[in-house]
């Protein structure tokens, strides 16, 4: 078999998929003009499809932030954050991140992606035992392979089931590591964390929770989740992302464990690769200042979010379990997926289509994320456009 | 304890409904490839079986299993080993 050859039904798949007007997989969006409008093709569109949370990638101190840090440490750090790449910038923020999340420590990683392969795939190794929300992001499982862990999977948001799973463990449920996510990235949905927490102080366990969507989003300060429903002391480490509410790109990892430094001597990926660039971290920095100050931000995205979700359940569309900055529109094959997905577009909306090897249950899905920059005016100018799709919509899925 | 023709007997059942019209099922068919099953239904395969004979199994024996028969064998094995995740 020839390298490309196992790819041959992906590859059909994808051409399945690209017969219509523009490329599902990486929309080239021509211009941005806002943190809520770009442009696509002729199309000038609300961007309805980011993870710009609290709508700071055109905040004016983080733009100054980032210009400044370019002028005064230039474009790139260009190496490891274990030799030339931790600049006093890199060791501010996480004092910075320390500080915010009242924990002893943390790592700044180059993405979220990397920050949880950093983590889990050096703690959890092959003769650790992992218990991992069937749901979890690509990382996690990605982190889990890495290190070698024995991976045991519980059904999705089922405290009870992850308990029935820990019970038939015995002892060894006391040292493995239960991972799961404060928000959903799919489903925009909450893990039942009160009662992992639960469970864990009853069977044992370390608890790493990702909060890459739900930094900036819940909690009075807007630490997560964990923040949210009271946990954080049972939480043994938070990860997340700079790319979703902050509004960059770079990871973290937070902990109070006395060893967790030990990490920056045994990760990987946060060894063998270039550290995040001083104008990423600067804005960051900015970000989350802005982030603390600005408590107004969160409750302007709770209100759009419970706009776009009251608006798009009461046109009857299937939407995710509960209102969230994350609103999934669940759709049928991948061909309606695709024509529901390009018709928003024509109408001034872009949203994420994820293809059904994605999707929890294999269904299409367009995952709408809303922003606290969004205006409620451009939420309903979002619900009109599902609007005039209600009506194909229902009878293309009627018909199948 | 249970035997390696209970698991693949359980496996089969779980597997019928999933089948294509017109594809036959059998112990060799391959999950992936023939029987057109993603990552996602063959993690889900496996829990259920977890839960229908009361064992842990690890997603790691998935790695060096195609078949019906092979996941049976491997699961097999691991009730066989005293230092495999299997109670």
């Amino acid at each position: 078999m020839a390298l490309f050859d196992k790819f041959g039904k992906l590859a059909q798949a994808r051409a399945d998929l690209m017969q219509g007007r523009l490329n599902p997989f990486g929309t080239r969006i021509d211009e941005i003009l806002s943190p809520t409008e770009g442009r696509i093709g002729d199309h000038r569109v609300i961007l309805a499809g980011t993870n710009n949370y609290l709508g700071l990638t055109f905040d004016p101190d983080c733009i100054q932030a980032a210009q400044q840090a370019l002028e005064d440490q230039g474009t790139g750090t260009t190496g490891s954050r274990m030799a030339n790449g931790s600049y006093g910038s890199h060791m501010a923020l996480e004092a910075e991140l320390a500080d915010f999340f009242a924990r002893r420590s943390v790592i700044v990683f180059s993405t979220g992606y990397m920050g949880n392969l950093g983590v889990i795939g050096a703690l959890a190794g092959p003769e650790d035992i992992v218990l991992l929300d069937a749901d979890c992001h690509a990382s996690i499982y990605d982190a889990c392979k890495l290190g070698g862990a024995q991976v045991i999977r519980f059904r999705h948001n089922d405290a009870a089931d992850l308990e029935r799973r820990m019970r038939r463990l015995g002892e060894r449920a006391r040292t493995a590591l239960i991972l799961v996510e404060g928000i959903y990235s799919m489903l925009g949905d909450q893990a039942p964390l009160r009662e992992i927490v639960e469970i864990k102080q009853r069977l044992g366990g370390y608890l790493l929770v990702d909060e890459a969507h739900s930094v900036g989003v819940l909690g009075t300060h807007g630490r997560g989740l964990a923040e949210e429903l009271g946990v954080e002391a049972e939480v043994d480490i938070v990860t997340g992302t700079f790319s979703k509410s902050l509004g960059a790109i770079g990871g973290f990892a937070a902990s109070h464990h006395p060893d967790m430094d030990l990490l920056r001597c045994a990760s990987r990926p946060y060894i063998f690769t270039a550290s995040p660039s001083p104008s990423a971290i600067a804005s960051v920095r900015a970000a989350l200042q802005a982030l603390r100050s600005r408590p107004e931000l969160r409750e302007r995205l709770w209100s759009n979010a419970r706009q776009l979700y009251r608006g798009l359940a009461a046109l009857g569309y299937r939407i995710g379990p509960q209102p969230s900055p994350i609103v999934p529109v669940l759709l049928g094959s991948p061909e309606e997926g695709v024509a529901f997905w390009e018709n928003l577009i024509e109408r001034g909306v872009y949203v994420n289509l994820v293809p059904p090897l994605a999707t929890p249950g294999g269904q299409a899905l367009v995952r709408c994320s809303v922003s606290a920059a969004h205006t409620p005016e451009q939420i309903e100018r979002i619900i009109q456009a599902f609007a005039a799709l209600r009506a194909p919509a229902a009878k293309a899925m009627a018909g199948a | 304890m249970i035997s390696q023709e209970q698991i693949l007997e359980r496996l089969l059942a779980y597997l019928r409904p999933m089948a294509p019209p017109g594809t036959p099922l059998h112990p060799d068919i391959d999950l992936r490839q023939e029987l057109g099953l993603d990552s996602i239904k063959v993690m889900d395969l496996l829990m259920e079986l977890e839960d229908a004979f009361d064992i842990s199994i690890p997603l790691n024996i998935l790695a060096d299993v195609h078949t019906p028969a092979e996941l049976a064998r491997a699961v097999f094995s691991l009730t066989e080993h005293a230092d495999g995740l299997v109670r």
